[in-house]
């Protein structure tokens, strides 16, 4: 695991991005070859959105050969609803960029068979060859995407039903009432995030401090499920200063010593005109 | 990027770095048209997998919904009053100028009249469409000559009229025809109006009250009975006054029934309505001041003089005067110096005076959409659907850039766009 803690929120955005930004131009996508990558939503990951439509807006980076797969959504909540996570996509990613939008997958939780389109929806990962990089983030209960405490570190696609916690989190996006908040979703399994070749976790802010820790100090358990990227090849967790409180010093110590060393893979931040 | 094919092959267009009025605001997002009709981008992008061919700059100017002047009796020398064979080239020339000021939908008015004017000019023009050739035609505003003489105005004695028997029968004896009439005006206090405004309103008609004399509870009567305008509110009509405030004393009248609206119509060229006057009835009832331009013939021409029929017209600035006298003969604002005019004066927002000319006298002729939706015309079968800013399907329409830009000092600028295609 690479540890890469910055200063504060913006700085972590930023770092984010760079590395994706860097990624997708080694890459050198074109039409017979695109670049997967998996994407998150909330409020962690909406700094690096921000970086990358201004990497594109400076012409640096396209995502004309990209391919996404968004992790989550809620089952029953109209598209359209300013809540779902298709409108964060939109409105927060996909309106700035030119993506091709039959590139852009995110899961259909209004679709009349939840299970196919979960199923369908793995299928798909498959045929465009498996997930590059996921980016995703944490839940201060420890969850990725919508895995909840307790579920299983090999799971797939499916239907989720929220805990608690999680509605609770999310009830500030539906005017602070409990029983606006969707009780069900549909989420990339754990094991779906693993098939990924590199796993980049987003982690700002206090609150998510207690998580972080269980997720990279405890050991792998599926009551916080972020642990299982332990045994994944190659993960990096970007956090900032606020998000290592409940770390212990000797951790964070030496993970910032090797800043020099993670920065090498942000600097310097490569752009398509230079192709 | 290959163009979208699943709905429809017509190219789509985004505007950019633009402000747009929706939603009673303005807010800074891209415009997505294709053949005349905005389009809902998320479900551009999600459902049809579609994106824009096309990208125009709009460099943070406004996208304003098109102006509705709901009172216009001509212009550039026309004077849609004439029974001349070739009204509807007259009608035709008016509403391609006036799609410079930001006009892009009108009623034709047709001041007191014979019978013989009417079923002479009423046939010839029909309630149409707007495109890059011009303005749309919402109907015709027949204003008289079911009107008090004490308040006739400029009007023509002669020709004013009382309602027969028969009500609605007599009024079609007189106008020929109710086809694609939009408003009608009338004087409230005159016998017999009940049943006429009752039925007119039922037929899908705004009923304006103007030219009057009315007190207030006549006034009430009459909006209980359908109508819902006021024809240039504080003009030919009786003054307020404190215990009675006549037509006036509608703007803040409980007499209204739940669920309706009075809308009132102001010429707001500084002249016909002194500042102060316009910003009682603003702040009075903001919702339902509806800018108007009144303009007659001599809009739009040159200053100097101008024979027009059998007046000879002085043009002076904003003022159109009986040549060698002080009396006005007139509006020759256009509307959108009104918009300008109106929120100076009233201190308003841009986007409230951008609403009282296209919001506000849209819902008074019932063709604004609630969310999500359109109205659609009246009995008369046609849609009239309207140049509107809410999505999913509502037509832009715009000015073009070469009108002036950059108003009230600061970046309110009408932009213009009518895609190929457009009705």
């Amino acid at each position: 695991m690479r540890l890469v803690i910055l200063d504060d929120y913006d700085l972590a955005s930023e770092w984010a991005a760079k590395y994706i930004r860097n990624r997708i131009v080694q890459f050198k996508p074109s039409a017979d070859r695109f670049f997967t990558l998996g994407l998150p939503t909330g409020s962690t990951p909406y700094g690096c959105y921000q970086k990358l439509i201004e990497y594109y807006r400076h012409g640096d980076i396209s995502f004309k050969y990209v391919k996404t797969f968004n992790m989550d959504e809620y089952v029953g909540l109209p598209r359209a609803h300013p809540e779902s996570y298709h409108s964060y996509m939109w409105n927060n990613f996909f309106k700035h960029i030119d993506i091709d939008p039959a590139n852009a997958h995110i899961l259909d939780g209004n679709a009349q068979n939840l299970e196919e389109e979960c199923q369908a929806y793995e299928q798909k990962i498959a045929e465009a060859g498996g997930i590059e990089l996921f980016v995703g983030g944490i839940g201060p209960d420890g969850h990725i995407a919508f895995n909840e405490p307790g579920s299983s570190l090999v799971s797939r696609t499916r239907v989720k039903t929220l805990a608690k916690d999680t509605i609770v989190a999310n009830a500030r996006f539906f005017g602070n009432d409990l029983f606006k908040v969707p009780t069900m979703a549909l989420t990339v399994g754990v094991g779906t995030v693993m098939d990924a070749k590199e796993v980049m976790i987003l982690i700002t802010g206090a609150h998510k401090a207690f998580a972080l820790y269980k997720a990279i100090e405890e050991g792998v358990n599926h009551m916080w499920t972020v642990s299982a990227f332990q045994q994944h090849p190659r993960t990096i967790f970007v956090c900032d200063e606020d998000a290592t409180l409940e770390l212990r010093v000797k951790t964070v110590k030496y993970f910032k010593g090797l800043m020099h060393v993670h920065n090498k893979l942000v600097d310097p931040v490569l752009s398509i005109k230079d192709q | 990027m290959p163009s979208n094919k699943s709905v429809s092959d017509a190219p789509i267009t985004q505007f950019i770095n633009c402000r747009i009025l929706r939603d009673n605001e303005l807010q800074r997002e891209d415009l997505w048209v294709r053949e005349g009709r905005i389009l809902d981008p998320e479900k551009l992008f999600f459902d049809e997998q579609g994106y824009a061919d096309k990208r125009v700059d709009c460099e943070g100017s406004i996208i304003a919904p098109g102006f509705i002047d709901v009172q216009i009796n001509g212009g550039y020398g026309i004077d849609f009053s004439q029974a001349s064979e070739d009204v509807s080239d007259g009608v035709s020339f008016v509403a391609k100028k006036i799609l410079e000021h930001g006009v892009t939908s009108f009623c034709p008015t047709l001041v007191t009249s014979p019978p013989e004017v009417y079923h002479k000019v009423l046939p010839q023009v029909k309630v149409h469409d707007g495109g890059p050739h011009g303005a749309g035609v919402l109907g015709f505003h027949l204003e008289g000559p079911f009107i008090s003489a004490e308040k006739k105005g400029a009007h023509p004695e002669k020709y004013l009229r009382t309602f027969k028997s028969g009500g609605l029968e007599h009024l079609m004896e007189v106008y020929g025809s109710l086809d694609d009439v939009a408003i009608v005006t009338l004087a409230p206090e005159l016998p017999g109006s009940q049943s006429v405004v009752r039925e007119l309103s039922q037929r899908g008609i705004t009923v304006s009250l103007g030219h009057s004399a009315a007190d207030l509870s006549q006034a009430e009567e009459a909006v209980q009975q359908g109508a819902s305008f006021i024809t240039h509110l504080f003009n030919a009509m009786l003054p307020f006054h404190h215990r009675d405030p006549g037509i006036v004393g509608l703007l803040t009248s409980d007499g209204i029934p739940a669920g309706r609206a009075v809308y009132y119509g102001m010429i707001a060229d500084g002249i016909h309505t002194n500042p102060a006057a316009l910003r009682i009835a603003h702040r009075a009832h903001p919702s339902g001041l509806v800018l108007v331009t009144d303009a007659i013939t001599a809009m739009g021409l040159p200053p100097g003089r101008h024979t027009l029929g059998q007046q000879v017209i002085e043009i002076q600035g904003l003022h159109a005067y009986v040549a060698g006298t002080k009396t006005l003969s007139g509006s020759i604002a256009t509307m959108d110096m009104c918009v300008r005019h109106f929120k100076q004066a009233s201190g308003c927002s841009v986007q409230e005076a951008l609403e009282a000319a296209s919001l506000h006298p849209a819902q008074l002729l019932g063709i604004s959409p609630k969310k999500g939706k359109l109205d659609y015309g009246s009995d008369a079968g046609q849609s009239r659907l309207h140049l509107y800013f809410c999505l999913p399907a509502v037509r832009a329409a715009v000015v073009p850039p070469l009108c002036p830009q950059r108003f009230l000092g600061c970046s309110f600028g009408l932009f213009s766009w009518w895609g190929e295609g457009a009705v």
